[in-house]
């Protein structure tokens, strides 16, 4: 819901084309598992909070990848959701958000590493969001950033630490992601749209 | 000097949605009719109003007029209030005796009797409070307003309901003695204490005090039988419910000499309007339901209802710019009063312009013994005349009105219906649709 | 959702947002930091014409949790009681710059004349309007008792209406915006209704009313419900011969121990007890029931806090040109 600015999406796409399809996906998914134990020097006090609504089921098939390196690991146990709704600084220029459930872990975040996980990186504002989200919350020790796909475009000092694929856009594109989660079953790819 | 020498040739206007017949005035009469009228003397020099296809109508009567004046001139004065009578299609007002002063002595008045001569746009009427103050305890000088110049016949609280059944029986006996009539504002006032609209399923939802329908219907079921039993004439202003045309049916048919107007707005509005909380649907008595406007017509038709008067009351916009509870109560009427009646009475087939004319101007006219108004339309009668485009529709507009009350409830309402031209005795105050010129009489 | 005027206009699916929302809002109020910044930068006013501590407090407290700026303007003491008319004062915080008003009067249909009215742009939620409504009080009864139903069946509330329910209000329904309020949204929502009440203390109309009105309330009782919700009744009402004393209204239509007790004997009871409040203990409700595992007073009190933080960010945010609905 991060990825494009709202008055896009009255725009019909002109073309489309496919930028990662389901198996680049899940290639992108098992590298930035391993980047994060890696970055971790293992899976001690890891927990990945996925920023609704496809960052989720990106931080969930993370858990999963990290968790088969890690047989003594639940991966329910270190994910978490972070809604960012009412941190946005946007409330009043869009239609009305629904905020949705925030979940921690039962750990809580206070001394852990926490994982940020979004779909797409854009101007950055969701992030910003969710780093004033997680202070009202607890205090991690440290916070790191996953993404699916980072197109570009910031309005904010911020960058990812883990980026599944880097992906230079013009402002009058979008960037589409499908997960089977949200978007139903084998519909697993990222677009770009053209508008015209 | 009196303008009525000039003599007018109203041609091609249907008396009483009639036949079309040429009309002659002159010297503040009619004087010929017909084939007749063109054929006269006079018709040569007389000016020419062409009313092809309009209806001749006389002078509309009001038995019902709140003028304000003398104490509340911010609302209304007899100057703005008896234009807007003559705009709407009126010759003559009753003025309420609720100004302040109250209209309880001869002086008060004579006052405004002497006001409306000089205004000179209709015939004002003043209606003398029943009793002192209108406070319900003490009978007025009925007798002296009788006998000044206004010459007061109607005698009134309104506003207040004459409620001590002793002070009204009094009331009624009393004034047989100078051919008066008592005009009843029917409202119990415990059954009302703090009352805000019609009591019934909407004032449940909008938690808005109710106002009984019994409330009305008890005082007017005393009356009649107070009336019938002293052998007076009663009046009930504003009948407003379906059992209250049940009680006056029943008390006319035992012979009792009582008289019932309704208003324009409560023939049209129901209480669903108070939905909105706009005060401007806030009104004594309140505006009922569906229901009740369907008996009111009927009974309107039927006669059981005798005339229209429209509690024509004006009101400064800060009396509505508030909260409902807060609002005063009260809706212009004099300049929509023809276009509702013709909405809601004529065009639904109910009454004929015959029949308009009897309640709009000779009924009303005959209960408040206003020898020269609400004649027939025929040669040697005074010319108090009333032309009507009835085949015009116009929208509401309350800033547009001649009235200072901009409490229309009726307001952007397409309506039926519009005034063109107005004789009052001979003279005519409104030409065109507009306003012309008030009548000079020698000593006002 | 430009206002919360009435529950007779909320929709089901605005009232089930309402109650969702609010879900969210009460986790925050488990958090150690109780405070959003949804609303910063915005104020808040706090119209009161009438007194009541506890509405506006829940409604302060709702704003500064979602860290809109408070203005509290009580009409006594204030220009207002010396005759500042409805429209002036409106006037007045259109010019402080009020992003939304919260508003408490005394006469039916003020809040109605504030949002239709160009007074004032700013949004209006109705804190109370004489007899007329309480939305926001309704709002947190029905979360109160969507809560409970959905513990009672051991499923999740969110997104759930109140199908099923039987919820008998008790009391002095004439004069009580709450019992208004109630009726459309519990109605909305699915529930089925019963009020109970002396037969002066119901409104003429309300024999058109969705629901069933009984004069009794042990047979009320007897016949199961999931929720009795009893109103405030004001003893000066024995004065305009409502009933005739204090006594006599308690013992028909106040829940006393005696009702306590036949519920509790009721096998498999879950019905809960609620009041508006302030309570009339001893009046109509007795302290123990008031004090009961079964009273949901204090959670009610908890809730309102969450409805009406969901029902300010939900006029307050979103672009309020748009005329979409909520
Ligand atoms: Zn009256």
């Amino acid at each position: 819901m991060s990825n494009e600015p709202e008055n896009a999406r009255a725009l019909a796409p002109v073309s489309a084309r496919i930028v990662l399809s389901s198996d680049d996906i899940d290639r992108v998914i098992t590298r930035i598992a391993h980047e994060i134990i890696e970055a971790n020097k293992g899976t001690a006090d890891l927990v990945l909070l996925g920023i609704p609504s496809r960052g989720f089921p990106l931080a969930q098939r993370l858990a999963q990848r990290i968790a088969a390196t890690d047989p003594t690991l639940d991966p329910s146990a270190i994910i978490g959701q972070l809604d960012v709704t009412m941190y946005r600084d946007d409330l009043r220029h869009s239609t009305t958000r629904t905020p949705v459930p925030t979940r921690l872990p039962a750990t809580g975040i206070d001394g852990k590493v926490v994982v940020l996980v979004d779909d797409v990186l854009y101007s950055g504002r969701t992030i910003r969001a969710a780093l004033d989200a997680i202070a009202d919350l607890g205090r991690p020790r440290i916070v790191r950033l996953a993404v699916l796909v980072d197109r570009g475009h910031r309005e904010l000092p911020i960058r990812a630490d883990h980026v599944g694929k880097n992906l230079p856009t013009a402002t009058t594109e979008k960037v589409r992601v499908h997960l089977s989660e949200v978007d139903g079953e084998n519909n697993n790819e990222v677009i770009i749209e053209a508008t015209a | 000097m009196s303008t009525s020498t000039t003599a007018y040739l109203i041609r091609g206007a249907k008396p009483l949605g009639e036949e079309p017949s040429d009309i002659l005035i002159q010297d503040g009469l009619i004087v010929a009719l017909g084939a007749d009228a063109i054929a006269h003397a006079s018709a040569a020099t007389a000016t020419l109003i062409e009313a092809a296809g309009q209806i001749a109508l006389p002078g509309m009567v009001d038995l019902h007029t709140h003028l304000r004046e003398p104490g509340r001139e911010d609302a209304e004065t007899v100057e703005t209030g008896t234009r807007a009578a003559a705009m709407g299609g009126f010759t003559a007002v009753h003025a309420m005796a609720n100004s302040n002063p109250v209209a309880d002595t001869a002086g008060v008045v004579e006052q405004v009797w002497s006001l409306g001569k000089r205004s000179g746009w209709v015939d004002v009427r003043p209606v003398g409070a029943v009793t002192v103050g209108l406070a319900g305890k003490q009978l007025s000088e009925i007798g002296a307003m009788a006998d000044s110049r206004a010459g007061v016949r109607v005698f009134s609280d309104d506003g207040i309901c004459v409620h001590d059944p002793l002070i009204m029986r009094r009331a009624l006996e009393y004034v047989k003695a100078f051919d008066g009539v008592v005009a009843q504002h029917a409202q119990e006032p415990r059954l009302t204490e703090g009352a805000q609209m019609n009591e019934g399923e909407v004032s449940a939802v909008l938690g808005l005090a109710g106002w009984p329908a019994v409330a009305e219907e008890s005082i007017i079921a005393r009356d009649v039988l107070l009336a019938e039993h002293v052998g007076s004439r009663l009046h009930i202003c504003h009948v407003s419910t379906a059992g209250s045309v049940e009680i006056i049916r029943w008390a006319k048919s035992r012979g009792v000499n009582v008289t019932a107007e309704v208003t324009p707005h409560h023939l049209l509005l129901t209480d669903e309007l108070v939905k909105s909380y706009d005060p401007v649907f806030k009104v004594n008595p309140p505006l009922r339901a569906e229901s009740d406007v369907l008996a009111l017509r009927a009974g309107l038709a039927d006669g059981t209802i005798d005339i229209i008067g429209t509690d024509h009351a004006p009101h400064p916009s800060e009396a509505k710019e508030c909260e409902w509870a807060a609002a005063a109560m009260g809706m212009t009427g004099l300049e929509t009063a023809l276009s509702v009646v013709q909405h809601a009475m004529i065009e639904t087939g109910l009454i004929s312009w015959a029949d308009f004319a009897r309640i709009t101007s000779t009924t009303p006219a005959a209960i408040g013994r206003v020898s020269d108004q609400g004649r027939a339309l025929a040669v040697g009668e005074p010319a108090n005349i009333t032309l009507v485009d009835a085949d015009a529709r116009w929208i509401v507009d309350p800033f547009a009105m001649a009235t200072k009350g901009r409490n229309s409830p009726f307001k952007g309402l397409e309506l039926p219906g519009k005034v063109r031209t107005v004789f009052f005795h001979g003279h005519p105050t409104v030409l065109d649709g507009a306003l012309n010129t008030p009548r000079i009489t020698e000593g006002a | 959702m430009k206002h919360l005027l009435s529950t007779l206009d909320l929709s089901r699916e605005d009232a089930i947002r309402i109650l969702d929302i609010a879900e969210e809002m009460a986790a925050v109020g488990t958090r150690e930091v109780k405070k959003l910044p949804a609303l910063r930068g915005r104020t808040v006013v706090n119209l009161f014409f009438e007194d009541s501590t506890r509405t506006r407090i829940s409604f302060e407290a709702a704003a500064k949790r979602l860290s809109a700026d408070v203005i509290n303007f009580s009409a006594k003491g204030s220009s207002v009681s010396k005759g500042e008319s409805l429209k002036d004062t409106a006037q007045t915080l259109q010019a402080i710059g009020a992003d939304a008003v919260v508003i408490r009067h005394g006469a039916s249909g003020a809040p109605a004349r504030l949002a239709a009215t160009d007074w004032i742009d700013a949004p209006v939620v109705n804190a109370g309007d004489g007899t007329h409504e309480h939305p926001t009080q309704a709002l947190l009864d029905a979360y109160t008792l969507r809560t409970h139903w959905a513990a009672t069946h051991g499923n999740s509330a969110l997104g759930s209406d109140l199908a099923g329910m039987r919820v008998a209000i008790v009391g002095d329904i004439l004069h009580s915006r709450v019992a208004r309020s109630n009726l459309w949204l519990l109605r909305t929502l699915g529930a089925e209704v019963i009020m109970v009440a002396p037969p002066t203390l119901l409104p003429h109309g309300s024999h058109a009313w969705p629901c069933t009105i009984s004069y009794d309330l042990d047979a009320t009782l007897a016949g199961g419900v999931d929720a009795v919700m009893m109103l405030r009744v004001q003893g000066e009402r024995m004065h305009d011969s409502f009933f005739p004393n204090t006594r006599e209204y308690s013992r028909l239509w106040g829940f006393d121990d005696a009702r306590l007790a036949a519920l509790d004997a009721q096998p498999g009871s879950e019905t809960i007890i609620m009041h508006p409040g302030p309570m009339n203990r001893g009046l109509e409700i007795s302290s123990a029931a008031a004090d009961s595992p079964r009273s949901t007073v204090l959670a009610q009190v908890a809730n309102g806090v969450a409805v009406r933080m969901a029902v300010l960010y939900l006029l307050l945010s979103g672009d309020q040109q748009r005329p979409a609905g909520l």
